[in-house]
């Protein structure tokens, strides 16, 4: 029998990005809101000293700051027919825990999704046809435009001091950024970062073919920068340990470093770490949210009563936790009907990697969102007319900094250990380089989301089944995108290059990109959708599920600015509609 | 006039209850009206009460902290209303002689690590209000042992004699060829404020050294620096803006407040008004010079210099940047800073071998840290990173002695 708790106006699920933004911002209207994060607390000052933060056993072989698998893990399955089987080790995605969550141990890559992504069903309709998409795509359009996104990419950045170069302000191309970006408002808080030698030469490569290199927005900030919060973070110092750490320099935006420290000192604000939401909680007529259900570490259970409920937990855990609440109808991939846990997407990763002789490039100095990119052959800001597939990617070179354990950067052919081995890593330890590109993902009808029927968590809840393999589409569209990395790579005149396009089945292992997206997905009604344009339920009014679980699909680039702006627009949207007038803020 | 404030109020509360003895002092029963409280509850952020009468974790005021002094351990007493072990029995005039004479209720003599040689400077309306406003506090019963020193320190009697040679009782007297600001300001800073406290340097007794007001003194582990106008060793580059910002954020464009003094930042400072910050900005930036002549930094070329030079670029320069110049409100500045060139480097030690972290205020909330390196730097490594800070990019000071590590390592670790 869990012990009630007394009301408060807002219950939030998690404590990453998207519900550290929600808590900021209606903390700030005046509400009194309590988060609950699963995992610990975790801050800075205390957890990530520059003295023992930089240790890659630790964070990256040992995982520190993910979720543990005997908390809480996923199966998964390729197709519809199989028996899925539970993940006991993280492999090819890292789900984060603890106060930051997933925000702690990201990249800090910044992207901005492009206008046509946000109507991408009926972009592509008009411009190729109606009958264009391929059968097995199941593309749909978000509900939202460019001019509702933008306020909120805008907040963001403010928020994280993003570093860049505009590349469209308010509709003027800018020399030096990106020329197909949508037209920001204004530039980036601070200046793009500068750039190691391994961007410089693919940037200038890349210019001498045609295409136009921009600096890589990017989250680890180049200048002391103090948001509107308040606080302030340092320039990043290229130390390479971003990825899969917490950083110590206040270089690399996070929920800890950039929000919880100003939110802590709000007197409307409660934390309660270590708490594990079990469900939320409805009213007999299912469309009133009464709160959620949580447990703490000894088991007990406690009920937080609240007005409004927002969900803020990775992309797994939301899902999971609508379809263990009974939200919406859960999705059926043989009658294509219900609607939680559909359109479930990952990202695609290809690269090419290039062994040079004669150039040094220092590989040690680097950062997660380091680097230059190009984005002629992302989405489709490039003519697919006759090509048999939509998407592309982000093509860029990012040296997040050399692990000092796992980068053994040997060709093809060479032994996985011994002298030839130790010979070949010092040969090209300091000459290797790789162009990567991050490329989208779309949905189909059989990659979904679902409660696994054998295997359960320690509470005897069903666990989350992934149903995922890649799309003909998207293996077609890695086979020609990574030819055009070839052709600049080549350009580049390396002793040898090794391409690297995503092929075949999806596999656990090895680690490809934490960007999972959807199952839980906004749009413009309620029979494809799960929430509208606001994150709001279309079935329980008064719940917001916030985050990369909206996305219908995912473009080729790196989710977090998105997921947060949409926390920045569900937050808005609580403050200045649903609080005026409690109900459905989209009429259907 | 103060009397005028005070209320008589004969039907009220357990208090009053103690028969004719009590109400032959019924002025210190009645309660105060809410000008006097509040005017209490500023003075007792002004004077940081709660800081050192509130054990770690427990209700505030109601004492128990443990002060060390060179002499052994005092335990700070419980300052709530109760009336077996708080100062519930107090009137109004024995509080007055608390702070104007250190002299407790029965005529004890209080150890001077409650600091009446500052509070004798408070005036008596003030010192009412503050009895006021501890008077409306929630009584809480906390029985405290006050009194933790060994033989012969825990005779009070002898403080007589230490009154005697340290301790001038009286008010503060303005001085009329000054400002009224500047004249808060010094109220604030002597009185109240007890800065010189921490910051004036002590005789052998423990007595403050009054014509060294403010230079700087160790304490407890740390050293609270200069603050007088000194160029070199003292706060002189600072701006009366600087000084505001410091004592109100945290932080300003040189240093963040750490160690005790980002306690008496969040507790204290940072609750005081803008004008008195302005007042204490004035006086601190006109208490007369104190310049003192910078000593020859070591030069470069010494082995202990090449030492630092490359334990900094590996340790410390992320951080702090490669010239020392720091990140403002982040890193402090180590380049031209009054506590680097300190002539004792207590605090410096203290920050490298435990690390310190910086109060949070609501308008500088980052509260970074420095990390501790007392598990994997030596006293040989400690001593040459700080030999080469304290003689770099304009700063010089004496060499850090290996020894003088050790001897805080010490320090540290019986803590």
């Amino acid at each position: 029998m869990a012990t009630k708790l007394p009301h408060t106006d807002v219950a939030i699920i998690g404590l990453g990005w998207t519900g550290a933004i929600v808590a900021s911002e209606l903390t700030a209207a005046g509400l009194d809101v309590v988060a609950i994060e699963r995992g610990p607390w975790r801050d800075t000052a205390r957890d990530f000293s520059i003295a023992s933060v930089p240790d890659e056993l630790r964070y990256v072989h040992r995982q520190e700051l993910m979720l543990r698998t005997a908390q809480n893990t996923v199966t998964v399955r390729n197709d519809p027919s199989e028996t899925a089987l539970p993940m006991r080790n993280w492999g090819s995605f890292h789900p984060g825990n603890g106060t930051g969550g997933a925000g702690n141990h990201w990249a800090g890559i910044t992207f901005r999704f492009q206008p046509q992504e946000f109507r991408l069903k009926s972009y592509l309709q008009e411009r190729y046809g109606p009958t264009a998409i391929p059968d097995e795509l199941t593309l749909q359009d978000w509900g939202t435009d460019w001019n509702e996104m933008e306020p909120f990419y805008t907040a963001f950045d403010r928020i994280v001091g993003t570093s860049g170069k505009a590349g469209n302000l308010r509709g003027q191309i800018q020399e030096g950024g990106n020329p197909f970006e949508g037209p920001r408002s204004e530039e980036y808080p601070t200046k793009p970062l500068r750039q190691p030698y391994g961007p410089v030469l693919f940037a200038k490569a890349a210019a001498e073919m045609g295409y136009r290199p921009f600096p890589v927005p990017s989250s680890l900030i180049s200048e002391p920068y103090t948001n509107p919060l308040g606080v302030t973070m340092g320039p990043c110092t290229f130390c390479g340990f971003c990825t899969n750490y917490g950083c110590a320099n206040y270089s690399k935006a996070s929920p800890i470093v950039n929000i919880l420290p100003a939110l802590v000192r709000r007197q409307n604000f409660t934390a309660r770490t270590n708490s594990e939401v079990l469900k939320v909680l409805t009213d007999s007529t299912r469309k009133k949210a009464t709160g959620v259900l949580f447990a703490d570490t000894s088991g007990e259970e406690w009920e937080q009563p609240a007005d409004l409920v927002v969900v803020g937990a990775f992309t797994f855990e939301n899902v999971r936790l609508m379809l263990l609440s009974g939200i919406g109808k859960p999705y059926d991939p043989s009658t294509g009907e219900g609607t939680t846990g559909r359109n479930y997407c990952y990202q695609t990763a290809n690269g090419v990697q290039l062994f040079f002789d004669d150039k040094n490039f220092n590989p040690f100095i680097g950062g997660g969102a380091v680097g230059m990119g190009i984005d002629e052959f992302n989405n489709d800001n490039f003519d697919h007319s006759g090509l048999g597939f939509f998407g592309g990617g982000s093509i860029r070179v990012t040296p997040i900094g050399a692990a000092p354990i796992s980068y053994r950067p040997v060709p093809p052919g060479t032994p996985a250990w011994g002298k030839e081995w130790k010979k070949a890593t010092v040969k090209n330890y300091l000459s290797a380089m790789s162009i990567g590109c991050e490329a989208s993902s779309y949905a189909t009808r059989n990659n979904y989301l679902s409660l696994d029927p054998t295997y359960t968590d320690r509470f005897g809840r069903p666990l989350l089944r992934i149903t995922f393999d890649f799309p003909e589409n998207d293996l077609k569209m890695a086979q020609y995108c990574t030819s055009k990395v070839a052709d600049i790579a080549r350009h580049m005149g390396p002793r040898q290059m090794v391409e690297n396009p995503m092929k075949g089945h999806w596999n656990t292992v090895p680690y490809q990109s934490s960007h999972v997206v959807g199952g839980f997905i906004m749009g413009e009604n309620p029979a494809n959708s799960c929430v509208n344009k606001y994150l709001q339920s279309w079935d329980v009014p008064n719940l917001f599920v916030v985050g990369a679980s909206a996305f219908p699909q995912n473009p080729g680039y790196n989710p977090t600015g998105t997921a947060a702006a949409l926390a920045f627009k569900a937050a808005d949207a609580i403050k200045n509609i649903y609080l005026k007038d409690p109900g459905p803020m989209v009429r259907t | 006039m103060t009397r005028a404030l005070w209320k008589f109020r004969l039907g009220m509360t357990a208090a009053a209850v103690g028969g004719l003895s009590s109400l032959a002092m019924a002025q210190s029963l009645g309660d105060a009206e809410f000008n006097v409280v509040d005017r209490g509850r500023y003075l007792s952020i002004l004077s940081d009460c709660a800081a050192c009468h509130t054990a770690p974790g427990g209700r505030p005021f109601a004492g128990g902290l443990s002060i060390e002094t060179p002499f052994g351990n005092l335990v700070t007493p419980n300052i709530t209303p109760d009336r077996e072990t708080g100062i519930g029995k107090y009137t109004k005039d024995d509080f007055q002689r608390v702070m104007s004479e250190g002299i407790g209720r029965g005529g004890y003599h209080l150890y001077a690590a409650m600091p009446y040689p500052a509070y004798t400077k408070m005036t008596a309306e003030d010192n009412a209000a503050l009895f006021a406003y501890l008077q409306t506090l929630q009584p809480v019963k906390n029985q405290v042992e006050v009194n933790q020193l060994p033989f012969p320190y825990n005779q009070r009697w002898s403080l007589f004699g230490w009154n005697a040679l340290n301790f001038t009782a009286g008010v503060f007297k303005p001085n009329a060829d000054k400002s009224k600001q500047w004249n808060r300001g010094a109220y604030l800073v002597q009185g109240p404020g007890h800065c010189g406290t921490c910051h004036t340097p002590k005789n052998a007794l423990g007595g403050d050294k009054d014509s060294e007001a403010l230079q700087g003194f160790v304490i407890q582990g740390w050293n609270a620096p200069n603050i007088t106008t000194d160029q070199h060793k003292g706060i002189g580059s600072w701006s009366a803006d600087d000084i505001v910002a410091y004592l109100k954020t945290g932080a300003n464009r040189f240093d963040l407040a750490s160690g005790p003094m980002a306690e008496v930042v969040t507790k204290s400072t940072s609750k005081i008004s803008d004008s008195d910050l302005a007042a204490i900005a004035t006086y601190l930036k006109d208490s007369g010079e104190t310049s003192t002549a910078a000593s020859a930094a070591i030069a470069q070329s010494e082995p202990v210099m090449k030492a630092g030079a490359a334990l900094y670029a590996d340790r410390c320069s992320g951080c702090h940047t490669p010239a020392g110049e720091g990140i403002p409100k982040l890193f402090p500045r180590l380049a031209d800073a009054p506590l680097v060139n300190a002539d004792d480097a207590t605090s410096l030690i203290h920050v490298v071998l435990a690390g310190s972290r910086a109060g949070s205020t609501d308008a500088v909330s980052t509260s970074p840290a420095m990390p501790a390196f007392d598990w994997n730097m030596s006293d040989e490594q400690v001593a040459s990173v700080l030999t080469y800070v304290r003689n770099s990019w304009g700063n010089a000071a004496p060499a850090v002695k290996p020894a003088d590590v050790a001897s805080l390592r010490d320090h540290l670790k019986k803590q």
